[in-house]
């Protein structure tokens, strides 16, 4: 190892010893084993709903509601229409109100709120709230719209519950990009003299906004595959539907649904369904990614 | 061009302006302006960027200034002027309070949280303090570069330099010639007029912090607050904004926070030394540098501490 010019006791010292490099083979194999390990159900789920979903997706499978006409006639179980339209219905309601709502108590946490008793006490509660499970929040929902005002299900309500689920997570995935505008930009805007309010609508904002927009799609993402707060909230229902005051499907509860069905058909429809709401997914985190992407910060 | 640009001027500090145009601390301290002219420093223009109508700069006075962080005393009074279009130099070793002291002056200090001051910063005849004076319009006034150059990320060459003015609502319609007259004045207009849409940040750190420095020229302040703004440079780049400093001088007043002395001696015409929130002296910068009257500051400036 050593260079026969040199005194060989003092370049020995830079020899990577046998043991360590005994370490270093086996640690690496160790996380390599644990990522592979971590990726097969990943794979395996992708693998089972492309084999079982794909067969079932057809023109009519999007272009017809379900009959609920499973007994007799096998051919004629119906499509997904009104689960797919409802979901998108359901989730594009909930956003409207939790985006704007969310974003905005995140520009309040962080441009005036900051460390005042009150903004933490509003992060502390948003931190409860991403951790309540979701159907705390249909069940929050049920009680307060359905048995409190003796109603019946209703897509609105559904969304609502859908909102109370979102909401942290807007708030928290803006906050965090906000937090990452340099002060430094906030500075300069206002020592230009230009009011505060300008100053986050003109700098702080469009310089988050990529961020921002991830973190609204991945709620949207995770609120359009929820099933639990829908099922006592929006119900469902066969028909397409427009109507937010009436019960609306969707397509986690339409699979929640067609699963527990003994015809096989109905069951297969289960598989096209969850193919179609994870495709869905995957297409607003790629829009999610594209838009982390654009982003200047950091 | 610069005919424009004179017109403006005029509109912005001509002493006519009707008072419901209060808030604007611009009008009020110009009654004191109409004798101001006959100062010495507004017939030396020889530079094409300067080839206006003379214009002046603030006085800036402090007055007993004391700053806080908390319970932290980092300024513990200090009575400073500023004199109209002449470059101030502050020098003092780290946490000395310099930078914060520059910063009361455009009340950026107290956007600090738990940060507050005392005392009177006056702007010609106007406490910036008062209870009655619009902050916002006070920052207009006194513009400011800050150490690390910052342009905003999401906005061009054009729209960095536009944005003060878009942000203070001051102008409508086309914004061209005010973005070419403050590029031109921060010397970058030749490194940068054939790509004004790209992307500010895409410019190299001088560059970066000459658009900085143009921005804050767009809005015409009477004075310009400079925190360490060679700091992130390297010596070419450097040079040039200390060039640029000797040219503003006509128009602006310049307070420049440096930790170079050499910088002090270049481009100061006086140069005030602080230690710990303390003013020890201010004087002549050659007078300064070379027959201090303060033991401490000859002890500074021959670099026996700090």
């Amino acid at each position: 190892m050593s260079s026969p010019s040199a005194a060989p006791d003092r370049l020995a010292r830079f020899a990577v010893s046998p043991g360590r490099r005994r370490k270093d083979v086996i640690a690496r194999t160790a996380i390599q084993v644990c990522t592979v390990i971590a990726l097969i159900p990943l794979l395996l789920i992708v693998y089972y709903l492309l084999k079982k979903g794909l067969s079932s997706w057809s023109t009519s499978f999007f272009t017809t509601d379900p009959t609920g006409n499973t007994f007799f006639k096998a051919s004629s179980i119906g499509g997904i229409k009104s689960a797919l339209l409802g979901t998108i219905e359901i989730v594009a309601v909930a956003s409207v109100i939790s985006v704007p709502l969310g974003i905005g108590v995140a520009i309040w946490l962080v441009e005036y709120g900051k460390n005042s008793w009150f903004a933490q006490t509003v992060r502390f509660f948003v931190d409860v709230l991403t951790g309540v499970p979701s159907i705390v929040f249909g069940l929050f929902i049920y009680i307060v719209l359905i048995v409190g005002t003796g109603s019946s299900y209703a897509g609105y309500k559904g969304s609502l519950a859908l909102t109370l689920l979102m909401l942290p997570v807007v708030i928290r995935s803006a906050e965090v990009v906000l937090l990452l505008v340099p002060g430094g930009l906030r500075e300069a805007a206002l020592a230009l003299g230009a009011p505060r309010w300008k100053v986050i609508f003109r700098i702080v904002v469009p310089t988050a906004l990529p961020g921002m927009v991830t973190g609204v799609l991945l709620a949207v993402a995770r609120a359009a595959g929820e099933t639990a707060p829908l099922l006592f909230t929006a119900g469902a229902t066969l028909k397409t539907n427009f109507n937010l005051s009436q019960f609306m499907n969707s397509l986690p509860v339409q699979i929640y649904s067609d699963v527990t069905s003994p015809t096989p058909s109905v069951e297969q429809r289960a598989w096209g369904a969850a193919l179609t709401l994870v495709v869905m997914i995957l297409l607003l985190n790629l829009i999610a990614r594209l838009a982390a992407r654009r982003s200047r910060l950091a | 061009m610069s005919t424009s640009r004179k017109t403006e001027n005029v509109g912005d500090v001509d002493p006519g302006v009707p008072p419901g145009n209060a808030g604007n601390p611009k009008g009020a301290p110009a009654p004191e302006q109409a004798p101001a002219p006959a100062t010495p420093t507004s017939d030396s223009q020889p530079i094409e960027a300067r080839s206006r109508a003379p214009k002046k700069g603030f006085r800036v006075t402090l007055e007993g200034l004391r700053a806080f962080y908390g319970s932290a005393e980092q300024v513990k009074g200090i009575d400073l002027e500023f004199k109209p279009n002449e470059v101030t130099a502050i020098i003092g070793p780290s946490g000395c309070g310099k930078s914060t002291m520059v910063r009361c002056i455009n009340r950026m200090h107290e956007e600090i949280p738990g940060a507050r001051a005392e005392g009177r910063v006056m702007l010609e005849d106007l406490d910036v303090y008062d209870p009655s004076v619009d902050v916002v319009a006070v920052r207009r006034a006194i513009g400011m570069v800050f150490q690390k150059p910052n342009p905003f990320p999401t906005m061009s060459i054009y729209d960095n330099v536009a944005a003060g003015l878009r942000l203070t609502g001051r102008r409508r319609g086309d914004l061209r010639p005010r973005v070419e007259q403050a590029l031109r004045g921060a010397g970058l207009w030749n490194e940068v007029s054939g790509r004004l849409d790209e992307p500010g940040a895409g410019l190299s750190g001088g560059q970066q912090q000459r658009l900085c420095i143009a921005r804050s020229l767009a809005v015409d302040p009477e004075v310009i607050l400079m925190d360490e703004p060679c700091s992130a440079l390297d010596p070419i780049a450097t040079l040039k904004i200390e060039e640029l400093i000797s040219e503003l001088k006509d128009s602006v007043t310049i307070v420049i926070v440096t930790h170079n002395m050499q910088q002090a001696a270049r481009v100061a015409d006086r140069t005030a030394f602080m230690l710990d929130g303390e003013l020890v002296e201010v004087g002549a910068t050659n007078d300064v540098f070379t027959k201090p009257s303060d033991p401490r500051t000859e002890e500074y400036v021959t670099g026996k501490f700090g």
